[in-house]
């Protein structure tokens, strides 16, 4: 008992020592917030990730070309990269973003075009260009992109062309709408389902509890992708690509509130023994006050943690069901979309970039999810270190 | 063992013990020497964060991670006379092995937690058998067998091949006494061996050690915050405190003619609890009608073939302002008996009455929810773990003020106004009302409990085991407000404890309970010094002491369940 | 012992059901039943159509006017008393025609993916779990992060790109052409050896790396627990400390962790069967689900999530070996 307590008078001067001395007057939430900020990967990660949503916001304005918009000519046309400076007839240097433009060879042997960067040729680029024309965020009507060829029909591929000569830059911004929505909305029924059901499991148990721990056993027993796919494949084929997203959405998030639900279970029980929950029952409060004064905010942190830690298994799952051919389908574009074009080897091993660019996004988002989460699961619990 | 005898068999001199922390290095154990003799004890006494344990683990380097011992010698003097520094070899080294669980042995506080749940008993002793004989490993399963008789662990044949979790703790400190036997070691460190166990078992434990170190002429290092334990077996006694030793004396001189003042605190604080009938001045009405009546409770656990009868048709009545205690060891039903007044947990059959303001009588069994609430108002609880019992996520001003917030009685400034008031009564400045729990110690916290418990302005108070986790000069702080309290406020207790000392000191009359049973109930001076029942005398008798010159636990009274 | 066994399978019995009963409802989820899905097969195979009247005597032959629980019925009977898993229209034969080897290979290629993942998390989870904060336990760090940001069928396809344009080999298969259709030998076991390496790495590595994280963290757990100090008051040398006492307890979870992690090395496996063109469940399952041929996908859906449970059975089963605790309950 007295040890026990050593350690405990122990963490209460490192907590001092760890957050400086006005500790006594702050909450939990600013114990957690600071304990975050110490943690620099979780933070960046952070950062990225609110990139990545906004990039997702702005996709429309940030990618030079429609997603859709094919140039045939120019199938598997190779990345360019943006340059600052001319030199003109006298040899002088002046300011002019551009581009090079493609010369195009036959290679005989192979029976196809290749396209090589031509010195000679360049293709102005203007910021804030008119292009095709977008409703930002669904409503406001606008041409502008942020960068883009001067002359719209000039070629502009900074990450490369796809099979049919469509923009691979303009497709992953747009891809990042979708891919990274999914994860989000994905986690919001997850959210709802797990904190419904496991909340009722913990909070009644008995056969509510039963039940509720064997349907979660059965759906997690279950090899997750033949269930997604056995799912996704009886998706009609007639359906709108709005509602084979929202059905993509539910079927990936099936997997992500058994998790939640489990841990806001084990919470809950955990939770109704401690003692503070008894006394503030002893003080008076209702059961809602309870749950919602005293349970709850001792959840939130851990909630949001695990949330953050699901979202990228629901990236994934949507990723591979698209790549399959039988998750989210042309004309959409999803990161998993873009990389069905992968799925033909040589063709990558001709244009590495259909595969580097969308993959590496996955691998980006998945990452910075991954390293938020676990941030945040160490500051949820702001009195260890 | 004789007196002449005066070499030492270790010597520590002027160790000093880091730990390299963030903010830097902090000194746990700084400049610390003693000598151990053969046959004799020496305690190591000393509150939380004295630095006891970390000299203790230090005689066999065995100090958890950051720590170093950065300065001082611990000289051990082998049997052909020849003396090793072991502050000089390396921890990890082979030399130090032959040392550890060799010449000197250890055992810990939490028998369950220092054996292995996953081995058996047997083959955690066999090993370290192994690891400093060569016998074979057959002899070495006779020799265990024989250890765990000799430490008077029945069916040893049986025992062996159990697991740790199939014995009690005692039996578990015994297993633990038995491994650190294995090798005949001559120096035994014992590291508050029966914080963690009851007191009649710590009784056992203590004479079991006397009884080893007798036979085997083993230099015994006892490290405990009990100063009952120190006065019964130490003969001499180190205080340390802030990790530097304030006082080294013999037993007897420490106990009668301390010198430094911490020292005589920390008596004084243990003395008083001893004194008893610090009520013996309440004038109570005794033909008042009580307040509280429990009768006939019972709550039973499980099914009918495999339950447990946790409290066993149990009655009694509280007195307006009186304090009843409630003592028994672990598995009692103490704990469940308060909760079941409270309904907390709903008893199985029995009644309880409370008498309210008005003096009509409740049945507290048959209230609705909105009823109970109005008697969550009057009757309140305070908790045993200061820690657990506070919300992290609350200020001091919402936890004290909440109770008064969801019944509706106060709100705004002359919440605050209340809480203030409050915190005066605990003697808490009102400045700490913005604070986190996190902010405070154990003795501030369970003060800011205490607020919670009076801010409804309650009739009785339910306190259970409220200065269990404190340490020894706080908890007869707390139990002095509580007093206090209790005359200014015209409280009523039902004190649940399973410290006898502390429910002399504070309760007038005394219940005790074994198994779920009420055995014995009377005034406390009654059941502490004249006991009437087998059981309550092996239990009274089984309390340390604090006073060298008077023994009490060596020649107690035995209690045997079978008997019963 | 006995009787946890005997408990524990009796326990699966409900689960068992619960997944039945899933998968038939995946069997019944495209648009029409089976019938309409046979019919049009046969109007693929024949250029003709079947009369009505025809189509409605089938529809009673096949017991497609009851109710869906009697069908359910009929179909799960047949699956335990006579292991028929009804027909498969794709391929024209009966499903359990067609699950045997493939099964045998899933089950092969998973197993040695298992023990891929506990023979390297094991050794790297204890070594970065004793040397925390090390420059080598960020290394793995490090890779495991990435290990678990790379979605199998991503590293399958990169490893097929590095292999056909640096390598100019076909990554891909788990047979050289020449053992592709042969009866089982020496020679075509140890050319399985040669093939099955790719795809168990692919299959492994996310798994890998979240095991060590557990392992990591479980062991950094245990060593501070008291045992290791009586432990160490006994004289035992540090590496028999380690081994006998703190590894030893970190097992347990770590065994268990079986229970997801085979569900999703079998989720591997069937992905990266259909990057690498494995001739496992995976590339038959996806092609059955895009053809409706739900009799066989169903199969496979059910037959993969049977392995699961008899995996984390086996998983309960060494857990109780290694833990005392859960045997004697």
């Amino acid at each position: 008992m007295s040890e026990q307590i050593q350690n405990q008078e122990g963490e209460v001067s490192a907590l001092v020592s760890t957050y400086g001395h006005d500790v006594e007057t702050l909450g939990h939430w600013r114990l957690m917030w600071m304990k975050f900020l110490r943690q620099k990967l979780a933070v960046a990660s952070g950062i990225v990730i609110i990139l990545l949503y906004m990039v997702a916001l702005f996709a429309d304005f940030l990618a030079p070309f429609d997603p859709q918009k094919a140039v045939p000519k120019l199938t598997y046309a190779p990345p360019q990269s943006i340059h600052f400076f001319v030199e003109d007839e006298n040899g002088e240097s002046h300011f002019q973003l551009h581009v090079n433009a493609y010369k195009v060879t036959i290679d005989k042997a192979a029976l196809r075009r290749v396209f090589t960067i031509d010195e000679d040729k360049i293709i102005p680029l203007k910021l804030f260009v008119e292009g095709a024309d977008y409703k930002l965020f669904g409503f406001i009507p606008s041409n502008i992109h942020l960068i883009g060829p001067a002359n719209p029909n000039d070629p502009f591929f900074l990450l490369g062309a796809d099979r049919i000569g469509r923009d691979g830059f303009s497709r992953v911004l747009h891809g990042t709408r979708v891919s990274m929505s999914i994860g989000l909305i994905g986690v919001a029924v997850a959210l709802f389902l797990g904190m419904l059901l496991g909340g009722l499991s913990g909070y009644y148990g008995g056969v509510t509890d039963m039940v509720i721990q064997r349907a979660i056993e059965v759906l997690s027993s279950i090899p997750t992708i033949p269930l997604w796919m056995g799912l996704a494949a009886a998706i009609p084929l007639t359906w709108s690509p709005l509602h084979v997203y929202f059905i993509i959405t539910l079927i990936v998030s099936l997997l992500g509130w058994t998790s939640l639900a489990r841990e806001v279970r084990g919470r809950f029980m955990a939770l109704k023994t401690d003692a503070f929950v008894t006394s503030a029952i002893l003080d008076g409060s209702s059961e809602l006050r309870v749950i919602f004064r005293h349970m709850m905010p001792s959840l939130t942190s851990h909630i949001i943690a695990t949330l953050t830690l699901a979202i990228p298994a629901m990236i994934i799952a949507e990723t591979s069901l698209s790549f399959l051919g039988i998750g989210l389908k042309p004309p959409v574009v999803s990161w998993g979309v873009l990389l069905q074009d992968s799925q033909n080897v040589r063709a990558v091993a001709q244009a590495p970039w259909l595969l580097a660019w969308p993959g590496g996004a996955i691998v980006l988002a998945v990452l910075a999810f991954n390293f938020l989460g676990d941030g945040l699961r160490d500051a949820a619990d702001p009195y260890s270190h | 063992m004789s007196d002449q005898q005066t070499n030492p068999v270790i010597s520590i001199k002027n160790l000093s013990v880091d730990f390299a922390l963030r903010r830097g290095p902090f000194r746990a154990v700084s400049d610390v020497s003693f000598d151990l003799y053969p046959g004799k004890t020496l305690c190591l006494v000393g509150e939380s964060g004295s630095g006891k344990t970390v000299t203790g683990r230090a005689l066999m380097q065995i100090i958890s991670k950051p720590g170093v011992i950065v300065e001082g010698s611990i000289s051990l003097v082998k049997p052909d006379g020849a003396t090793v520094d072991i502050a000089q070899l390396d921890p990890r080294g082979k030399e130090i092995r032959e040392f550890r669980g060799g010449d000197i042995a250890m055992i810990f506080q939490e028998p369950m937690s220092s054996m292995s749940p996953v081995h058996t008993i047997g083959s955690q002793i066999i090993e370290a058998i192994l690891q400093h004989s060569k016998m074979s490993k057959a002899e070495a399963r006779t020799r265990t067998i024989e250890l765990l008789a000799s430490v008077d662990i029945s069916e040893p044949e049986l025992a062996i091949d159990r697991y740790p979790f199939e014995y009690s703790g005692g039996m578990l400190q015994r297993a633990m006494i038995a491994m650190a036997l294995s090798a005949e070691p001559r120096i035994l460190i014992a590291d508050e061996p029966t914080t963690a166990l009851d007191v009649t078992t710590q009784a056992e434990i203590l004479d079991l050690v006397k009884r080893l170190q007798v036979e085997h002429g083993m230099a015994v290092l006892l490290i405990t915050h009990d100063m009952g334990i120190v006065a019964e077996v130490a003969d001499e006694v180190v205080v340390m405190r802030h990790g530097k030793i304030v006082e080294h004396r013999s037993v007897d001189d420490m106990f009668h003619d301390p010198q430094h003042a911490y020292t005589k605190q920390l008596l004084a604080s243990t003395m008083k609890l001893e004194a008893g009938a610090a009520n013996a001045a309440k004038a109570v009405d005794d033909k008042a009608k009580p307040i509280l009546s429990v009768r006939n409770l019972s709550k039973f656990y499980g099914t009918e073939k495999n339950g447990v009868q946790a409290v066993d048709d149990v009655s009694f009545d509280l007195l307006p302002g009186k304090t009843l205690g409630i003592v028994g060891e672990s598995g009692s039903g103490k704990t469940t008996l308060g909760r079941l007044i409270l309904r907390i947990v709903e008893p199985t059959t029995g009644a309880v009455s409370y008498r309210d303001r008005d003096g009509q009588d409740v049945d507290v069994i048959g209230l609705n929810k909105k009823r109970l609430r109005d008697f969550h108002a009057d009757v309140r609880l305070i908790f045993q773990d200061p820690y657990a019992s506070l919300n992290p996520r609350m200020t001091v001003r919402e936890i004290i003020g909440d109770p008064l917030l969801v019944n509706g009685r106060l709100r705004g400034e002359a919440l605050k106004d209340k809480v203030t008031e409050l915190l005066d009564l605990v003697g808490l400045e009102p400045e700490v009302m913005e604070r986190y729990p996190h902010a405070f110690s154990g003795g501030q916290r369970q003060r800011i409990g205490i607020a919670r418990a009076l801010s409804l302005e309650p009739r009785v108070i339910i306190a259970d085991e409220a200065t269990s986790a404190l340490d020894v000069s706080i908890r007869s702080q707390i139990l002095d407000l509580l007093l206090d309290l209790q005359k200014r406020l015209n409280l009523s207790f039902v004190f649940i404890s399973h410290d006898i000392s502390v429910v002399r000191y504070f309760c007038d009359d005394v219940l005790v309970m074994h198994y779920g049973k009420l055995v014995e109930s009377g005034t406390a001076e009654q059941i502490c010094t004249d006991p009437q029942q087998a059981y309550t005398k092996s239990l009274i008798s089984a309390v340390p002491n604090p006073d060298p010159r008077n023994k009490r636990m060596m020649h107690r009274t035995r209690f045997d369940v079978t008997a019963n | 012992m006995l009787r946890y066994i005997i408990r524990r399978i009796l326990y699966m019995i409900p689960t068992m059901i619960g997944i039945s009963f899933l998968t038939f409802m995946i069997i019944q989820l495209p648009p029409g039943d089976f019938l309409t899905t046979m019919l049009a097969y046969i109007a693929d195979s024949t250029q003709g159509g079947i009369t009505e009247a025809l189509e409605q005597k089938m529809r009673v032959q096949y017991g497609l006017d009851k109710p869906l629980i009697v069908q359910y019925w009929k179909w799960i009977s047949g699956i335990v008393f006579r292991g028929d898993f009804g027909p498969s229209f794709g391929w024209g034969v009966p499903v359990s025609q067609l699950i045997g080897d493939t099964m045998g290979l899933t089950l092969m290629v998973s197993l040695c993916s298992l023990i891929f993942v506990w023979g390297v998390s094991l050794p790297i989870g204890i070594y970065s779990a004793v040397n925390r904060y090390s420059a080598t336990d960020h290394l793995f760090t490090l890779i495991g992060f990435l290990g678990l940001a790379i979605p199998n069928f991503l590293l399958a396809l990169a490893l097929m790109v590095f292999g056909y344009s640096v390598l100019g080999v076909r990554v891909g298969g788990l047979f050289s052409p020449e053992f592709m259709h042969v009866d089982w030998s020496w020679d075509k076991f140890v050319d399985l050896l040669g093939h099955i390496w790719i795809p168990v790495i692919v299959i492994g590595t996310s798994g890998t790396a979240a095991l060590i994280r557990i392992m990591r963290a479980n062991l950094a757990d245990e060593l501070e627990k008291p045992y290791v100090v009586t432990a160490r008051a006994k004289g035992l040398p540090e590496w028999k400390i380690l081994f006998k006492y703190p590894v030893r307890i970190a097992m347990n979870p770590f065994v268990s962790t079986i229970g997801w992690i085979l569900p999703s090395l079998i989720s591997g496996v069937t992905i990266t069967a259909i990057v690498l063109n494995l001739p496992t469940s995976g590339p038959i399952l996806i092609q059955a689900l895009i053809a409706q041929d739900m009799y066989l996908a169903g199969s496979f859906i059910f037959l993969l999530s049977i392995l699961t449970l008899f995996g984390m059975l086996i998983s309960d089963i060494l857990l109780a070996l290694l833990d005392p605790r859960i045997r004697f309950n």
